[in-house]
């Protein structure tokens, strides 16, 4: 198997509070990974010892080298985009393109060009003059410029309009993802990823509740329409969750058999947000 | 820009320039330009004044030394007097300089953690030993750099002012301009800078450290601690065993925060032994860099570069983003 990323027992204290508890977890090659999670779950503090930013105990292999001893060497291979507009307020387009072309091995001018041309950017232009919007914008083209394994998303559209987010995540699908590339995001818009992503990790307290690919959680979870006259059954399979809709019950069920589900109505795909929401139930009580 | 690592340095120190044109570049050229403004409405004023009362203050009664020919003694005195007018205006840009570094290094390693495009930075393949350096080499290598070029060209266009303004009372003061000596002048400059960069180290240092390290108003961190150092001792003086705090003002106080002020190696202290000779020569070469012989130079050398250490493992490892 050919793992992009591998952790053991990943574990970080904050004073008193385990941003990470004893997590592991480990990423392939070739995979768009959403890390979900509660504001305060650790999803920041994962990236971030993933990205070597923060000391932590346990085991941790990021494309086969230790982020913290071997920070440099792992950055030429490894993007990231840590929130939004974190690119220097004073630096021109122009700068930063000759900046990282000077000083990033496996940077693409051309391409980053090629992407700066679809934008409104012009060359002369300062960060402090662009909105959100296009702060983006020339961030994701020095990103996507960049032929690295690993790119790294923390909430990358935060605050930006729906435009720009669609777009932000189309071009990452269109131009920069292929085999040989993994994607790690996280963000709290989950409807807007959950199409495009092939891998689902929910972290809750500072430990990975849920790691599967979507596949298996089409096959494991599934939401049911029920009638009134049969919510009584549903109930007695445990379901995770339950809401109503127009005078019907819709219950989520995690591993129960398919036959079950199907006497009992309407089966669904359940939605990652919520399922989600089912999963996070009482975290913040 | 044949090694990589030259390269990245190259490319890092241009970077400064581009954050800090501001400080860097037009700080000197506003202060030589200020400075040539200045002198020329004083000639100007001189002039009015001059021709309404009907006397010529500035060049009555000396005219007349420029008549016949110079004596050897006359000559140097001359050469001295205009070298002197090139270091003059050096010397106000190095004052200037020393606040734009003072500053600029209690910024580095704090503004970008502040506006968080340090994680821009950081996802760049860089290493934190090589980015603070780079800091280190644009504050006091770059800078003073760019503010002798400025202090000389100021310096001369000075001199330019001052014959233009006797040519225009008829004194011919052209041929006077061969006895100052601006290659010496620069020469010095410039050859002192790399003695400014060893001395300052300590303050560099320092206030990189303080810069990498404060959570807020590194400014603070960086005056206030030394003071409070130094009262503490103080006040263990008053009520123990004296030991005096002299030495703790001047050795340790001033070298962290003003060593970054050029020319404040030329304290007494480092100088008994040139301060009788002409005044100029304490500013050649030779004896600029005697103050290497005395070991509060290189105590500081050497103290400023464990500061730096602690500003890179800091670069490296805080985590408060």
């Amino acid at each position: 198997m050919n793992a992009v990323v591998v952790a053991s027992g990943l574990t970080k204290r904050y004073k008193n509070t385990a941003a990470l508890d004893n997590a592991s977890f480990r990423i392939e090659a070739g995979r768009i990974v959403g890390l979900i999670g509660p504001n305060g779950a650790g999803k920041t503090t994962a990236l971030k010892a993933i990205l070597g930013l923060t000391d932590f105990q346990g085991e941790l292999s990021v494309l086969g080298l230790d982020p913290r001893k071997q920070r440099n060497k792992l950055m030429e291979q490894v993007c990231f985009i840590a929130d939004v507009a974190v690119l220097p307020r004073w630096i021109r387009v122009s700068e930063a393109v000759d900046f990282v072309a000077n000083t990033h091995p496996r940077f693409d001018r051309k391409k980053c060009e090629a992407f700066l041309a679809r934008t409104k950017l012009t060359p002369d232009q300062r960060v402090k003059q662009m909105s959100k919007g296009m702060i983006v914008q020339l961030h994701l083209s020095l990103v996507m410029a960049i032929d690295a394994r690993l790119l790294v998303l923390d909430e990358p559209t935060l605050g930006l309009d729906i435009l720009y987010r669609k777009q932000f995540y189309q071009s990452l699908l269109e131009d920069y993802f292929d085999e040989n590339k993994t994607i790690i995001v996280t963000t709290h818009q989950v409807e807007e990823v959950e199409h495009i992503l092939t891998d689902l990790m929910f972290i809750r307290d500072g430990k990975i509740v849920l790691d599967a690919d979507m596949d298996a959680v089409g096959e494991r979870f599934a939401e049911v329409m029920v009638g009134a006259d049969k919510a009584a059954a549903a109930r007695a399979l445990k379901p995770l969750d339950e809401r109503q809709v127009f005078g019907k019950s819709i219950f989520l069920f995690d591993g129960v058999e398919r036959a079950q589900l199907e006497a009992l109505g309407e089966i669904r795909r359940p939605a990652v947000s919520d399922l989600f929401v089912a999963t996070m139930k009482g975290t913040y009580a | 820009m044949k090694t990589p690592a030259l390269n990245e340095m190259y490319w890092l120190v241009k970077r400064e320039f581009w954050e800090h044109r501001g400080g860097f570049l037009w700080a000197p050229v506003i202060t030589g330009g200020v400075f040539l403004l200045l002198n020329l409405m004083g000639i100007i004023a001189g002039e009015v004044i001059g021709a309404q009362h009907g006397v010529h203050f500035l060049f009555s009664d000396r005219i007349h030394i420029l008549d016949h020919a110079l004596s050897a003694d006359e000559v140097a005195r001359a050469g001295a007097l205009m070298d002197m007018v090139m270091y003059s205006t050096s010397f106000i840009i190095s004052i200037v300089l020393g606040f734009v570094v003072f500053f600029y290094c209690l910024g580095a390693l704090y503004d970008d953690r502040r506006d968080r495009s340090l994680l821009f930075w950081k996802s760049l393949p860089l290493s934190d030993s090589a980015t603070v350096l780079s800091k280190v080499v644009a504050g006091t290598l770059l800078a003073p750099v760019i503010a002798v070029v400025c202090g000389v060209v100021t310096g001369i266009a000075m001199l330019l002012l001052f014959v233009v303004a006797l040519s225009f009372h008829g004194v011919g003061a052209w041929h006077l301009l061969a006895y100052a000596h601006p290659f010496r002048v620069i020469a010095n400059l410039i050859g002192t800078i790399p003695l400014y960069a060893l001395w300052a180290l300590p303050a560099t240092g320092w206030l990189l450290l303080c810069s990498a390290w404060a959570r807020s108003k590194p400014f603070l961190w960086a005056a206030v601690l030394p003071a409070a150092v130094g009262a503490m001792l103080s006040w263990f003086n008053l009520i123990g065993p004296r030991v005096g705090t002299g030495w703790y003002w001047s050795d340790v106080c001033g070298r962290i925060l003003l060593s970054v002020f050029p020319g404040s190696w030329l304290s007494a202290g480092n100088y008994q032994n040139v301060s009788n000779g002409a005044a100029l020569n304490v500013l050649n070469l030779g004896s600029a860099y005697s103050v290497m012989g005395t070991p509060g130079f290189w105590i500081g050398t050497v103290a400023g570069l464990a500061l730096l250490g602690g500003a890179i493992w800091l670069r490296r490892w805080r985590d408060d983003n």
